[in-house]
């Protein structure tokens, strides 16, 4: 065409936002072919999605659960706990359920522990369970965790409380209620705790703010009161220790297993027991996420290609245009993106929105939880997951886009020669 | 603009004893059996023939969509096949973007864009410096200027045909290269297309290249090359 054509000179304006309007790129393009086929998309951003959540919950359980674990041990105010000898692993569930051991040992082992310079302080807990006819519909077992009124509420300084304040005498008939027992049983501070099996009235001194550990359910009371009022004088069911900042707690376990009838139960243990029991459940769930993975791969893969196969033609046309093999892999891949980045971030999105039912899902599928939050999806965890999916989505689109790349403008245009 | 003027302009295409074999099997197929052509510039030149005379598959080779068996091909003086060696497929896709505008039978319009991002389409790959500064000029001179923001899907063919047009024009080709462009439209819209493919030869001096079975289209062109068995017939 020559300088002077009709269309070449008209309408000139250097550079405007029309002129800007006037663009298009390569990644509008991908965008815009995506929605030719909006169900089909669709589909397939949901299956990303789906992917994302999963990939998300699960990260976030790996990191929430351990986290909420590590609070609970935190929370407990002693490294290491001291029973008599029985299960390691009833002892470790039942302690992080608020109890201790069912078995008692004598107040003598004391000495003994007090002799190691590790040790920083103890703390003696009596636990005792007795019949509640007046509990529930038909009954129940209520819990009394005896502590020692000097030591206990130290080791435990995180505790607050809700209403009045730990017991004013060591031997009184005094209780302070966790926060969900006084939800549960209905009292403040001022109200009477019947045992009618031993005729027994406590009263409530104290009731503790939420604390998100086991303590929320424990009703606690002076332990020398419950040596005397059940006969256990003398007799302990563990011992909290709580061993100094610096010190060796592996050689302090192993000076411990020395001594007779009475086992060590050490945080990291405890940890180390529980995480073992969940680890089956996470091989489990790292299976189905990839499972879900690879089922959105291929849902990638598949939705690409066809759209690859339905535009064969028309991608031979834009390489006649001037497209080269890399633009058009380019906007293949772009494609590939835009799925993977819309689906990532509603799997992500739905993963923070559905957090809380994951967690009550979880919470009944694994035998021991722990009371804090077991899923803890954060931004930084959300942006690893997008950037998971990210590099699945361009490897799933890889093949894809090679295969538009090397489509050649002759092929397409044979298909309607003479 | 005469044939003098034609003349005067230099020679936009030379093709010498131009030969396309296909290998079907144990069967060579030859498609085009040495052609020779001088095309000048600003020359409108239509390909008639029977089916499976040659005409697409020789206006394949002199728009760099396809290698020649053997033969040579120059475009405005420069040597792009001697016969020696192929072109590689990054190597056809620069002269084509350089030189070429293609027209087809089917329109191959992008249904999710609008027409000027249609026509725009090319400039995601390529923008040429000499290309029109506002693209909104090629489709006021096609008419299409009110359609600018429709869907293909709202246009009769022939306006998505000269949608198609437009698109080829964006890069301001040297040589228009328009196979069977009429092929699915009814009489009144080729003679439409036709009188499109006449102005911008005649008003704009662009080299139109156009393979048709439509005898009536065949004759808007200055020249018209016969085709018979991969052969010029006259």
């Amino acid at each position: 065409m020559g300088t002077g054509s009709k269309f070449s000179g008209m309408w000139h304006l250097p550079f405007s936002l029309r002129e800007l309007m006037m663009k298009i790129s390569v990644y509008q393009v991908a965008y815009k072919n995506l929605l030719r086929k909006k169900t089909r998309t669709a589909l397939t951003i949901l299956g990303i999605g789906l992917s994302a959540w999963v990939l998300t919950s699960l990260f976030g359980f790996n990191r929430g659960y351990e986290s909420a674990l590590n609070k609970d041990i935190d929370n407990m105010g002693f490294q290491v706990l001291l029973t008599a000898k029985g299960c390691p692993y009833e002892a470790a569930t039942l302690m992080l359920k608020g109890g201790t051991g069912l078995r008692y040992m004598s107040e003598s082992v004391f000495a003994d522990i007090l002799k190691n310079e590790e040790v920083e302080q103890i703390t003696p807990m009596l636990m005792q369970a007795v019949f509640d006819p007046n509990k529930g519909e038909s009954g129940g077992i209520s819990a009394y965790l005896g502590i020692d009124p000097a030591t206990f509420p130290a080791m435990k300084s995180f505790l607050e409380f809700r209403q009045g304040g730990w017991f004013r005498d060591p031997e009184s008939r005094e209780a302070v209620m966790g926060y969900e027992a006084a939800e549960l049983e209905q009292r403040e501070v001022g109200d009477a705790i019947l045992i009618p099996e031993m005729n027994l009235e406590f009263t409530v001194v104290g009731v503790l703010a939420r604390s998100g550990t086991q303590d929320d359910g424990t009703i606690f009371v002076p332990i020398r009161t419950l040596q005397r009022d059940f006969g256990q004088e003398g007799n302990v069911t563990a011992v909290g220790i709580k061993v100094k900042k610096e010190a060796n707690i592996a050689l302090l376990e192993n000076k411990l297993y020395d001594l007779p009838d009475v086992q060590v139960v050490s945080m990291a243990q405890v940890k180390t027991t529980i995480m073992s029991l969940v680890s089956t459940a996470k091989v489990m769930v790292f299976s189905i996420a990839l499972i879900a993975i690879l089922i959105a791969m291929l849902g990638v893969i598949n939705t690409i290609l066809m759209s690859v196969f339905e535009r064969f033609q028309e991608i031979g046309i834009i390489k006649s245009m001037g497209a080269m093999p890399w633009d058009v892999f380019r906007m293949i891949w772009t494609e590939t993106v835009i799925l993977c980045l819309l689906g990532g971030g509603l799997g992500i999105a739905v993963s923070f929105g559905l957090a809380k039912a994951t967690d009550l899902l979880i919470r009944r599928l694994l035998p021991y939880t722990p009371t804090g939050s077991l899923v803890a999806i954060d931004g930084r965890l959300a942006l690893t997951t997008l950037g998971l999916i990210l590099v699945i989505g361009l490897l799933s689109g890889i093949y894809p886009a090679w295969r538009a790349a090397r489509v050649r403008p002759l092929e397409s245009i044979r298909s309607e020669g003479d | 603009m005469g044939p003098g003027q034609a003349k005067a302009n230099g020679i936009a295409l030379e093709a010498r004893d131009l030969r396309k074999v296909y290998h079907r099997g144990s069967e060579d197929i030859v498609a085009v059996d040495g052609v020779s052509l001088t095309i000048l510039r600003g020359e409108f030149i239509s390909f008639v023939g029977p089916s499976g005379s040659g005409k697409t598959t020789l206006i394949n080779l002199l728009g760099c969509l396809d290698n020649a068996t053997s033969g040579s091909l120059k475009i405005g003086g420069r040597t792009v096949f001697d016969g020696r060696k192929s072109l590689s497929e990054g190597e056809l896709t620069k002269i084509r973007r350089q030189v070429f505008g293609y027209i087809f039978q089917k329109f191959y319009l992008v249904p999710t864009l609008t027409v000027i991002e249609n026509v725009l389409l090319p400039y995601a790959f390529y923008k040429k410096a000499e290309a029109p500064a506002d693209p909104m000029d090629i489709l006021r001179f096609l008419g299409l200027d009110n359609r600018a923001s429709h869907r293909p899907s709202e246009l009769s063919g022939g306006e998505m045909q000269r949608v198609a047009i437009a698109r080829a024009l964006i890069n301001k080709p040297e040589i228009l290269l328009a196979d069977e462009p009429t092929g699915n439209l009814d009489t009144k819209r080729s003679e439409e297309i036709g009188g499109v493919l006449r102005r911008l030869n005649e008003s704009e001096g662009l080299t139109v290249l156009l393979v048709t079975h439509n005898p009536s289209l065949a004759r808007i062109a200055r020249r018209t090359v016969v085709l018979r068995d991969g052969k010029i017939a006259d």
